[in-house]
């Protein structure tokens, strides 16, 4: 077990060594998500009153097309410079290396969220610093990147790549996108705990369902 | 190359009928609905078609299953069939609903919970039939497939589900259900034998179809192998 989670701190060390260096990643995850967020201004006209209602959906969109930019790119990376290779010679167990890059996945992705959220509450005077929101935006994260790393290592072997994750991903995912969707607004429209622990079940329920599957379908997706 | 199987061509004609059968059940035997009048009888062909879809998908993601476990390849030809029946059926559900819910929901289509999730899961197996396009490799394209096909079909009980966890407008026949939901009605006998013989019958189309469909699968890959002996 502690030889399990040292290749997992060793793969999410090796990722965030690598993206101090290039911060090719995070910077254009970061530059999209804010972009998403200029276009919806418009889009949506995010007056007062609208800000309240669409905050929630505004934000979830805005993540997880700036998510599918970072998985595609951090699967990428190691295909194209054969790095994947050497992970699946090295003598370690296959669902590790999941668990590494999905830790490093989650990790960009949180620390995008974590720059985004503060602006997004500074530039339009919504105050996203509720704590079950922000427990909503850590389990909705992880199910999105449970999935994603599976599905990313899929679409990175395959002939259209990155034009493919989006298509894969997107349907799969709702079921987590949905209830952290609803669970956010409902946390920060400030609703009673009985409106918002049918989603709250519901999303942790899907977390478990996909790591579960994530973790035992991955052996298959790598293997040559 | 074989000739058609005598099983196969008994189940075509066997098939055949009991469409026949399930057609003037339906349109002579059932009784009028008393509000919805004729649009009413859409309902058994539409439940049969939505029951296929899901079937479909079950079966797609048991031999997915299948294949991950046993190594075996000729279980990748059952979930191709079975994924693209599959999504013919979900499409006729939806179409048919739609047909049934202008009449009755005044509308072609509204954004129900129960309406999107079943459009979720048509959008999840075009996924799938991309999906295997984009690799070459039989044998990577069966493990993806595969992999993608339990991972759809975990999605579908939300499909399911969600008649009950959001409010819906859809009307939930079978099992106890919103009276007040638009266009809900109890099935009366006659209506309930019409609704289980097209439930029985579209089974029928959906065995027979897959079996044509394995047919074509092993020819194809026999057509693939000569050529690459041709080619080599």
């Amino acid at each position: 077990m502690r030889g399990y989670l040292r290749v997992i701190r060793a793969i999410v060390w090796k990722d965030l060594a690598a993206e101090l260096r290039s911060r090719e990643m995070m910077s254009a995850m970061l530059v999209f998500a804010l972009l998403v967020v200029l276009i919806f201004n418009f889009a949506l006209e995010l007056d007062v009153r609208t800000r309240e209602t669409v905050t929630a959906g505004v934000l979830w969109v805005t993540f997880a097309f700036a998510g599918t930019l970072g998985l595609n790119r951090s699967i990428a990376m190691e295909k194209d410079r054969g790095c994947l290779d050497g992970l699946l010679l090295a003598p370690i167990d296959r669902s590790a290396l999941y668990f590494g890059k999905a830790m490093s996945n989650l990790l960009f992705m949180l620390a995008v969220e974590a720059i985004i959220l503060p602006l997004y509450s500074v530039l339009y005077n919504v105050n996203l610093f509720v704590p079950g929101f922000l427990l909503v935006v850590l389990l909705g994260s992880w199910g999105y990147v449970a999935v994603g790393t599976l599905l990313a290592s899929m679409t990175v072997q395959t002939r259209t790549r990155d034009v493919l994750l989006p298509i894969l991903l997107f349907p799969v995912v709702l079921p987590v996108l949905v209830p952290a969707l609803k669970a956010s607004d409902a946390y920060l429209q400030g609703l009673e705990m009985s409106a918002i622990m049918p989603w709250l079940n519901l999303l942790i329920a899907y977390d478990v369902i996909f790591t579960a599957l994530a973790f035992m379908g991955f052996d298959y997706i790598v293997e040559e | 190359m074989k000739p058609i199987p005598k099983a196969l061509k008994a189940l075509n004609w066997l098939t055949g009928g009991l469409f026949l059968v399930a057609l003037y059940l339906v349109l002579f035997f059932a009784p009028r609905e008393a509000v919805m009048g004729d649009v009413q009888r859409v309902f058994y062909f539409h439940v049969a078609a939505g029951w296929v879809g899901a079937l479909a998908f079950l079966v797609a993601a048991v031999a997915g299953i299948l294949l991950l476990i046993r190594r075996e390849h000729r279980w990748d030809g059952v979930a191709l069939a079975s994924v693209e029946i599959g999504v013919v059926f979900t499409f006729i559900n939806i179409v048919s609903g739609s047909i049934w819910a202008r009449p009755i929901w005044n509308t072609w289509w509204t954004w129900d919970p129960r309406l999107v999730t079943a459009t979720i899961m048509e959008l999840i197996y075009l996924a799938y039939l991309m999906l295997r396009q984009g690799v070459e490799d039989p044998d990577r394209r069966a493990r993806f497939a595969a992999v993608y096909s339990i991972l759809g079909f975990l999605t579908v009980p939300l499909t399911f589900l969600s008649i009950r966890i959001f409010r819906t407008i859809h009307p939930v026949v079978v099992g106890s259900g919103d009276p007040t939901a638009t266009g809900a009605f109890d099935m009366s006998p006659r209506m309930r034998v019409a609704f289980f013989f097209s439930l029985l019958t579209f089974t029928f189309v959906y065995v027979t179809l897959l079996w044509h469909r394995l047919r074509l699968y092993r020819l194809s890959e026999k057509l693939d192998t000569l050529k690459m002996k041709l080619l080599s």
